[in-house]
């Protein structure tokens, strides 16, 4: 994770970005040391802290900042300049921390674990607004697993994590309709039971949850309804307020980069 | 109809963009061929399949390639041409690339450029700036940049309009048995319309139209402003002036159908007056020369080119004896043209048809059926044959024209 340091809205580079409507600086770093103190002390998960850096606000949601298997970091390019002064510095952090850096090509644009998520052994890898197709195969390469592109086609589900959210072996929250027909038929054939949320729960970020075992982390805007839903399949939701990063298009899942495969 | 090669790879099938790709050609009103497909065995490995994409135009094509693209698509490594300097002048590279009529494209650089006055059994130079002009043996210069093989040279066929076009009605088979009135009046219609949309008509003719008496319904045409460059030979020149200073063409009166006294060599005093004065143009300035078709281009300032031949009498001042300066000469007054005539005339008809792009549209007139024919089998295409009396074919052309 990385402190919220220097988080605010510098620019706008996705539907939910306003420049009018800047974060709360003490109410985000509030939030964001709530939803650290979850997942270090409720979850007693051991957390990696990248330092914050000036210039480059949006370093906070490191889910972006590349996609981990085992000790290497396959580094993103992000497709907005903005965002692109966060490669160098994710890079030296990573290769201090002793990791190996695979560089895609710069012709194609990849933002990390934002649009390529693994369900079992399959990842499932979001493109069109921010990765690009071709990236795929590589990452199949370099993974030596099944990748499977699908287009997103709702700009403010412009992350495969905004709108797909792996729970287990069987089971993802998804809104269908940030998908085109495509990759609706592929993850109704990847996922056994894919849960479906609403709208309105899809605006709050439902889909942007960070999933432990049977915790499920998540911005606390979810509708009682899938709370219930979630709870019937045996999840715990741990309800954290992020509404000041919500601001920015992101929620608890862009918070964080898995470092390691989940338990 | 264009096309380009492209290459889908990865896990494709599984993640249906491999469909997505075809449905989605289909639904821009592409076509699209699968020239090959690899898939993968295990659920790891990638699958591959190369496709060729086809559109109307270049343009619709883009757009198809460029959506494509953001499904992954590559387009093929599409080479650049590989140029090679020429090693002498007049002598391509042993490989050079022989061109065709139909329209071209080069890959100079990583762009398509269209390959400028494209003809038939040329070669290719490409300048220094990219641009690609056909160039025939005579131009070719030592060190000339030359593209040899036929890696990135493109050629697109011509496409059959999909709505029905005047020229429509051509391009069936030659026959001596057709109506040939209404091919006329379609003709005349095209003609209207090259002249509106301020084109040129070629008219290519041969000393039958003197021979069969067309002449004044040639005469006709280019004073009406239906002819805007005429090729022809000596023969043509010399019984049009024939006729027009003695009545006679090769002896023969034109007004009778019989046989001048002495009429065997009115041709020949013909080019003797014509050669007395320096030339056509000079002898209409001195008004030697006062009615006829060569008349006629001079004073409506249609240009003409005389290609000489071997079997010539005199010739006439004007006639190019040089063929390889006939034909750059007649390559230069091709700028332009989209509708070419060709009337009673065949080694001029067949060496026009060779300088010809495929897109100009060509109308042949011959009685000899073979002569239609062996145009057609060169490689002239957009054209149509009438097997017609040269006389008969002008006389209904001007009436159609109103002329």
């Amino acid at each position: 994770m990385c402190r919220p340091t220097h988080y605010a809205i510098s620019y706008e580079i996705n539907p939910w970005m306003s420049l009018a409507r800047q974060a709360h600086p003490a109410r985000a770093r509030a939030q964001w040391q709530r939803l650290h103190d979850v997942l270090a002390r409720a979850l007693r998960l051991r957390i990696r802290l990248l330092p914050p850096s000036p210039g480059v606000p949006d370093l906070v949601f490191t889910a972006n900042a590349g996609l981990v298997a085992g000790r290497t970091l396959i580094r993103s390019n992000f497709r907005y300049p903005q965002r692109q002064r966060e490669q160098p510095l994710v890079e030296r952090y990573f290769r201090k921390a002793g990791y190996r850096i695979v560089r895609l090509p710069a012709r194609y644009d990849f933002e990390g674990e934002g649009d390529a998520l693994w369900f079992g052994r399959t990842l499932v890898f979001g493109f069109r607004f921010r990765s690009d197709e071709p990236v795929h195969e590589l990452l199949a390469s370099h993974l030596g697993a099944r990748v499977l592109p699908v287009e997103l086609a709702d700009r403010r589900f412009y992350h495969l994590d905004t709108c797909f959210c792996p729970l287990d072996e069987r089971s993802a929250l998804w809104y269908p309709r940030a998908f085109d027909r495509y990759g609706r038929r592929v993850i109704e054939h990847v996922v056994p039971n894919p849960i479906a949320v609403s709208q309105a729960d899809a605006l709050q970020f439902a889909c942007n949850a960070i999933v432990l075992g049977r915790a499920v982390v998540a911005h606390a805007g979810l509708s009682p309804g899938l709370r219930r839903r979630l709870a019937r399949r045996g999840f715990t939701v741990y309800p954290v307020d992020l509404s000041e990063f919500l601001k920015a298009g992101g929620a608890a899942k862009c918070l964080v980069l898995r470092l390691s495969p989940p338990p | 109809m264009t096309s380009e090669v492209i290459r889908v790879s990865g896990h494709i099938i599984d993640s249906l963009i491999l469909p997505k790709i075809l449905d989605e050609i289909m639904d821009l009103n592409g076509t699209f061929e699968i020239l090959h497909i690899a898939i993968g065995t295990r659920k790891t490995d990638p699958s591959q399949a190369r496709l060729r994409v086809s559109a109307a135009s270049a343009r619709h094509l883009e757009q198809i390639l460029q959506r494509l693209s953001r499904l992954g698509a590559v387009r093929e490594a599409a080479q650049d041409a590989r140029l090679r300097r020429a090693p002498r002048d007049g002598v391509f590279p042993a490989d050079f690339y022989s061109t065709t009529n139909l329209p071209t494209d080069v890959r100079v650089r990583g762009r398509w450029r269209t390959v400028e006055r494209i003809e038939m059994d040329c070669g290719i130079v490409v300048a220094a700036s990219g641009r690609a002009r056909c160039t025939p043996f005579a131009d070719v210069r030592k060190g000339d940049r030359v593209v040899c093989g036929a890696d990135g040279v493109r050629v697109s066929p011509l496409e059959r309009g999909r709505s029905p076009q005047v020229f429509q009605f051509m391009g069936s088979a030659v026959s001596s048995e057709k109506p040939k009135l209404q091919l006329i009046y379609r003709l005349a219609e095209e003609m209207r319309a090259v002249r509106r949309a301020r084109r040129k008509i070629l008219v290519v003719a041969g000393p039958a139209v003197i021979h069969t008496a067309g002449g004044p319904y040639l005469e006709r045409l280019i004073r009406a402003g239906f002819v805007n460059v005429l090729f022809a030979g000596n023969g043509l020149a010399t019984h049009d002036i024939e006729s027009a200073l003695f009545g006679t063409s090769l002896g023969v009166r034109l007004d009778h159908g019989v046989a001048a006294q002495d009429g065997h060599d009115h041709h020949m005093r013909a080019i003797n007056a014509i050669r007395a004065c320096g030339g056509i143009r000079q002898a209409v300035r001195r008004r030697v020369l006062r009615r006829g078709i060569m008349h006629a281009c001079v004073v409506r300032r249609v240009p003409f080119v005389l290609g000489g031949s071997v079997r010539d009498d005199g010739p006439l001042p004007d006639v190019v004896t040089d063929t390889l300066e006939a034909q750059t000469l007649m390559r230069r007054r091709l700028h332009g043209v989209a509708l070419a005539l060709m009337v009673g005339s065949t080694l001029h008809a067949i060496a026009t048809g060779n300088l010809l792009p495929a897109t100009v549209r060509t109308v042949c007139v011959d009685i000899n059926p073979a002569v239609v024919t062996k145009l057609a089998d060169r490689g002239t295409f957009q054209g149509i044959g009438i097997v017609s009396d040269a006389e008969a074919f002008l006389r209904e052309l001007c009436r159609a024209l109103r002329v």
